[in-house]
């Protein structure tokens, strides 16, 4: 493991918990099947939810008629568009994205159209599933079919079918009169591109595709809704905040957010997709009306059909660079496709494309464009993957060119403190050319090649956000501690916020119990995502932390009647110091708090911030293939993927992150796909026709830590989760080229792409 | 709708229940038995999150039906520990960290069980091989596969 050590910790200089592999203090439960996920939960009277859905990609509602489903016996509710609120249009920041709250509506119940295949027009709540099913046949709806588009470009063109008549694009001038698929343009611009691209000796420009891909989350959607005569709402669900789920049923249902109290069940998985809703509020509604708790899951088939994937893109790079191996202009050109309303991560895809290089000049624009495909929903790194796909392509064709090691040629260009990035800031310290040592450095990077076999690199790069989250501490009476905290643990942040309380408490870590908590039990915290828990929650877990050692050196004072400056707390342990030192026996947090009843009271603190200066992450992976030749299937025979981690607080769990991605990222770049039809029904809904990798696909992935650590928090924290599926598509994508000189623009790589590719000597799609 | 009655074994408790013709053995499980470790993450066979054992067999419970366990000796996850003790293979995961939501864990220890009992010295490709049943989208299988074998060598007395 590669590192820049630090010196920070619990007052001695050295950390002695974080940086530990015990096990997850929820592990248990989850190895033996008691852990309660979305679906696991049952409540007496509850009724069972369905929901009808569009068979059209773009149809106009003209009626529904649901009289005959309410009058089959067993059916308690029933909602459509009439029963759903009108939400007039308005733009909320969530996290990584915005959302707007009509579209958010729209989405979950279609209003005056349905715009794709999957689209929720109604929904009811029975006394048995199969009660439930049979009430979805008798509601009738009558469409009107209108012509729909499924491809970005083709979705951007003049006569293009529209899907919303008062889209006006935003950041053109003059604003457009008449309306497009095309939501809104952005553009970053810095130094002076032409003079760039004249100082260049070698210019390169390439036209990439991605293709919309699914979190693949293996838990469905699934949510129980109790709506009481008072008013008072009661929802769990399966969800990575259920803040967030709060604010979007009150906003969508007009219930203040006070009435809502939201449970948050184990997630199993995320990945970006369950950061917003789709079953809740309507659940929420059908119960309201039912005046009986409702259960909704969704089968595979709705999951697919209905939840969100990520944009798919088309993306043209244009790279120029001296011989000696400089980057001198870069300029890019983006269109991402949004699904039916607006909100594609395109900015982000802008603000990452470049980031891991130091280039003067470069302009980038890009397009949030429309489809009739289901509403794109954040997936790791949400815009990242899809832009540096293409960029790291080019960089990688542009160091062959120059006859440059592709290691070498990206540490000559790679992005360091002090580099400016496109958006604008300054980076701090961050770990770029680390990763890139540490990649070029390993056994991996010189092993040597066979025949039809290829090696790749590239380099990723993500933000990471910080913002808002709270914690409580209680100490018990026996001196452990429970960490009270608002995150859904997705993959280990129990261990993570765990660890880091034990460390700046000073006990051991299997004497903190986390606890993630409802909406009612713990202070506003922002959802899990943008690699923030461990970053942000945890720095509010050592606050908290901090406040109850404050009481701890205080109780102890009182105890021993010094002052409580003569107080010193190190490793769980009250010590009389300075003057006193020694004429005391030092007091463990047990006795301390054995005696709180007679010093003061229960010892708890919660502490609330909103952090900042999340560090960003940089990894660089190593990829190498087969290529069958006969077939065009591609076998990853070696995979090692090197991340910056700052200071990897349970390193398992860092390693599982890194790893994790990197196999999402490679069934990004060999395999995965929507298949629509003519009419624009999606013709794959399933885990067999869309191929995500197993097990027998895949090699052991070396994860690598490179540790450079985030000065904005105590123990240099950076989030790791949504780096990691940046690099993988280009890193097998630049391997492919590697072992047959196909330079593959179109993802999926998928045997019949590549073989088409392989018989026509190297042409592939869209370059 | 009429039900049957079902006589059966789950985890060897004797156990009765009463089912539709429709629902699935693991609609069974979850719903009228209330034991809910095992997971539906697909309702079509294709990603094992529903693994249970019926007379030692590893099936998907979502592809058979209720009625079909008559007289038959189902295993699950909710078995698999003998009182608290954890099976070798559930520690071994958590020593490994071969979990992160969890989801697909129950069927992952539940096929993995089933294939020492099966194969108890399998290579990393036979694991790979018969785990491929079952998806896992958080770990990238390399720790799931490492805590396979490290168990499969544990249990020979490795």
């Amino acid at each position: 493991m590669a590192t820049a050590k630090q010196e920070i910790g619990n007052g001695n200089g050295s950390l002695k918990y974080v940086g530990t592999r015990p096990w997850r203090p929820d592990g248990v439960d989850k190895v033996t099947g008691r852990a309660k996920f979305g679906a696991d939960l049952s409540l007496p009277g509850m009724l069972v939810g369905r929901v009808l859905r569009s068979p059209h990609a773009h149809a106009r509602i003209r009626c529904i008629d649901a009289s005959k489903a309410r009058a089959l016996p067993g059916v308690k509710a029933v909602v459509t568009r009439d029963e759903m609120p009108e939400v007039p249009s308005q733009w909320v920041p969530a996290g990584e994205v915005q959302v707007n709250y009509r579209d958010m509506s729209q989405n979950v119940m279609a209003r005056e159209k349905a715009l794709y295949d999957g689209h929720a027009v109604a929904a009811v709540a029975a006394t048995t599933a199969a009660i439930a099913k049979q009430a979805l046949d008798l509601i009738e709806v009558d469409y009107e079919v209108l012509p729909h588009v499924i491809d970005v470009r083709e979705a951007m063109q003049a006569d293009a079918p529209v899907l919303h008549d008062d889209m006006f694009t935003q950041g053109v001038e003059p604003t457009p009169e008449t309306p497009s698929n095309v939501f809104k343009k952005v553009h970053f611009q810095s130094g002076d591109l032409d003079k760039g691209f004249a100082e260049a000796d070698i210019v390169v420009e390439r036209t990439f595709t991605t293709k919309p891909v699914h979190q693949g989350y293996i838990e469905p959607h699934a949510v129980v809704a109790s709506a009481g005569e008072d008013g008072q709402c009661e929802v769990w669900c399966c969800t990575q905040g259920q803040f967030t789920v709060r604010a979007y049923c009150a906003n969508l249902l007009g219930i203040d957010i006070g009435n809502i109290r939201v449970t948050p069940s184990e997630i199993g998985g995320g990945f970006g997709g369950k950061t917003v809703v789709y079953l809740e509020p309507v659940a929420l509604r059908l119960s309201q009306l039912a005046g009986r708790p409702v259960k909704i899951v969704m089968s595979r088939e709705e999951v697919f059909r209905a939840s969100g994937p990520t944009s798919g893109g088309a993306m043209t790079i244009k790279m120029g660079a001296t011989k000696d191996g400089k980057i001198t202009a870069a300029k890019a050109w983006l269109a991402y496709q949004a699904g039916a309303f607006p909100g594609s991560p395109i900015q982000p895809g802008c603000m990452c494309v470049f980031a891991p290089y130091d280039i003067e000049n470069a302009e980038v624009e890009g397009y949030d464009v429309v489809v009739n495909r289901p509403k794109v929903a954040a997936y790791r790194a949400p815009g990242a993957p899809i832009s540096e796909f293409a960029a790291e392509g080019v960089v990688d064709e542009i160091a062959k060119k120059l006859g440059i090691d592709p290691a070498e040629f990206r540490l000559m260009n790679a992005a360091k403190e002090g580099t400016r990035a496109l958006y604008g800031p300054k980076f701090g310290p961050v770990g770029c050319i680390e990763t890139l040592e540490a990649a070029r450095n390993s056994e991996h990077y010189s092993i040597p090649l066979g025949p039809n076999q290829g090696r790749g690199i590239a380099t990723g790069f993500w933000f990471n956000i910080g913002g808002e989250s709270c914690a409580t501490i209680n100490v018990n009476e026996d001196g452990t501690a429970t960490v009270i905290e608002g995150n859904p643990d997705i993959g280990g942040s129990r261990a993570s916020i765990q660890l880091q309380a034990a460390e700046a408490l000073g006990i051991p870590p299997e004497k903190v119990r986390p606890l993630v908590a409802d909406t009612d039990s713990i202070g506003y915290t922002f959802l899990t995502g943008g690699s923030r828990v461990t970053f942000a929650t945890g720095m509010a877990a050592i606050d908290a932390a901090g406040k109850v050692v404050e009481q701890l050196r205080e109780r102890a004072a009182k105890i021993w009647d010094i002052p409580v400056e003569a107080v010193e707390w190190e490793d769980g342990y009250a010590k009389p110091s300075g003057s006193n030192a020694g004429d005391f026996e030092p007091m463990s947090m047990a006795e301390i708090a054995a005696q709180a009843g007679k010093t003061g009271g229960p010892i708890a603190a919660t502490a609330s911030i909103n952090a900042q200066g999340a560090g960003p992450g940089f990894g660089t992976h190593v990829c190498d293939v087969e290529v069958d030749r006969e077939t065009g299937r591609v076998t990853v025979l070696r995979y090692t993927a090197v991340q910056d981690a700052g200071k990897a607080v349970h390193p398992s769990y860092v390693e599982g992150q890194i790893q994790g991605g990197a196999a999402q990222g490679i069934g990004w770049a060999l395999n995965e796909e929507y298949i629509y039809d003519k009419d624009g029904r999606l013709e794959n809904p399933g885990f067999l026709d869309y191929r995500m990798p197993v097990a027998s696909d895949l090699p052991m992935i070396d994860a690598v830590i490179v540790e450079v650590p985030n000065p904005n928090h105590p123990y240099g924290v950076r989030g790791v989760g949504e780096t990691p599926i940046v690099p993988p598509m280009a890193a097998v994508a630049n391997a492919i080229e590697n072992a047959t000189g196909i330079r593959m623009t179109d993802l999926p790589m998928s045997p019949p792409r590549l073989l088409e590719a392989l018989d026509n000597g190297g042409a592939n799609g869209g370059s | 709708m009429a039900k049957y009655h079902v006589t059966t074994s789950v985890n060897g408790e004797p156990t009765e229940f009463l089912c539709s013709g429709e629902q699935t053995l693991l609609d069974v499980l979850r719903d009228e038995l209330e034991l809910t470790g095992t997971k539906e993450g697909c309702a079509t066979g294709d990603c094992g999150a529903c693994s249970v054992t019926v007379d030692g067999t590893l099936v998907c419970a979502c592809l058979m039906l209720g009625t079909e366990a008559e007289g038959r000796e189902i295993g699950t996850i909710e078995g698999m520990a003998d009182g608290d003790t954890l099976h070798p293979l559930q520690r071994q995961f958590l020593e490994d960290a071969a979990l992160q939501c969890g989801i697909c864990t129950p069927g992952f220890l539940v096929a993995a069980k089933a294939l020492l009992e099966e194969n108890p010295d399998p290579t990393e490709t036979e694991a790979r091989y018969w785990l491929a049943g079952n998806l896992c989208r958080c770990t990238g299988y390399d720790k799931i596969i490492r805590a396979v074998m490290t168990t499969a060598a544990e249990l020979r007395g490795e």
